[in-house]
């Protein structure tokens, strides 16, 4: 008896979390039903140099995965820099008419990093990722989608914790440095950003659950 | 009686850490589309440690995650040709690059345009 209302008071709490945040409105998404989406290195308002590249390289999978084409990242990136355009800030400020003609893309996405790295406190380190973005139609112009993300991961020395156990089984090369455990921390907020459910992207072509 | 709920109340409390954890796991291993191997790794590495991503290394690596996703029987992810295709540009390799740029744009359509500006770059 106490065993299956305790579970069932689990249940209940994890619909309540799953049910609190109200779902998006994806009307302008469905609207402009984008094939391709083209990801600009993210402005970095963090103080750490590493977080524009290091976000960047962590879009790829779950933009991909739910069923968009994502032109090559880093590919577009080196085009821009040999155009002339050597930082993220100069990369957002060209036109849409102009990627269009260039790149094609159905639609930009134009990200922020609000906050980027890992602070020491003592025996504790936490490591914060904040980032937002915005997805704009190139053939309309509109803002066709909008989220933000905020990840915030203490680890004891030891690594231990249930953050600790879902940030070592996503590092695929073990190194411990400070700067790598950021880098894993961007890869939770990616997939948190546009893979969360009512909140991130809508499915894309390329996915099989996708009704279009 | 004092014993008996003692130990229900473990047991309901070891269900629900093992059911946790059992979801955190499964949402780990859940199967993607596309065959990741390194693709996103070198894309990190390349712009932390540029001097170990060279071209060469790039393309051994790559190469080999074609042959894994083959034997997998999965496709390699948007972008992947293209990169590579990119790296065998850097060292003037015009062939091998022509024949990835070809390859992203026939698995994916939507790259048509910008394929087709770095094949018409090589002539």
């Amino acid at each position: 008896m106490v065993l299956s209302f305790k579970l069932f008071a689990c249940a209940l709490a994890l619909t309540l979390a799953g049910c609190a945040m109200q779902s998006k409105n994806y009307d302008k998404f469905i609207a402009a039903n984008p094939r391709s989406i083209l990801v600009l290195p993210p402005k970095n308002q963090s103080t750490d140099i590493h977080g524009t590249y290091s976000f960047l390289s962590t879009v790829t999978m779950p933009i991909a995965e739910k069923g968009f084409y994502i032109f090559p990242v880093t590919v577009v990136d080196q085009m821009m820099k040999e155009n002339g355009l050597p930082s993220a800030n100069e990369m957002h400020e060209v036109s849409l008419k102009k990627i269009k003609e260039i790149i094609n893309p159905d639609a930009v996405l134009y990200i922020t990093l609000h906050e980027y790295g890992t602070k020491f406190v003592v025996i504790q380190s936490q490591t914060t990722v904040v980032a937002s973005g915005r997805l704009v139609s190139t053939a309309s112009g509109e803002v066709i989608w909008e989220g933000q993300t905020h990840q915030v991961i203490a680890s004891d020395s030891g690594g231990g914790g249930i953050a600790g156990l879902v940030v070592n089984a996503m590092v695929s090369q073990a190194v411990n440095s400070s700067v790598d455990y950021a880098h894993n921390v961007s890869s939770i907020a990616s997939r948190d950003l546009f893979m969360t459910e009512g909140q991130g992207l809508l499915n894309g072509p390329y996915n099989p659950a996708s009704t279009k | 009686m004092k014993i008996n709920f003692l130990n229900s109340h473990r047991v309901s409390l070891n269900i629900i850490i093992l059911s946790l954890f059992l979801a955190i796991l499964s949402s780990c291993v859940s199967p993607t589309k596309y065959y990741w191997g390194e693709y996103e790794n070198i894309l990190y590495t390349q712009s932390q440690e540029p001097g170990r991503a060279t071209p060469e290394y790039q393309i051994e690596k790559l190469q080999s995650d074609i042959q894994i996703a083959a034997s997998k029987g999965k496709p390699l992810p948007p972008g992947f040709y293209a990169h590579l295709g990119y790296q065998y540009l850097q060292i003037g390799k015009a062939g091998d690059a022509r024949k990835y740029f070809t390859a992203e744009k026939m698995a994916f359509p939507e790259s048509t345009v910008l394929m087709n500006r770095f094949i018409a770059k090589l002539k």
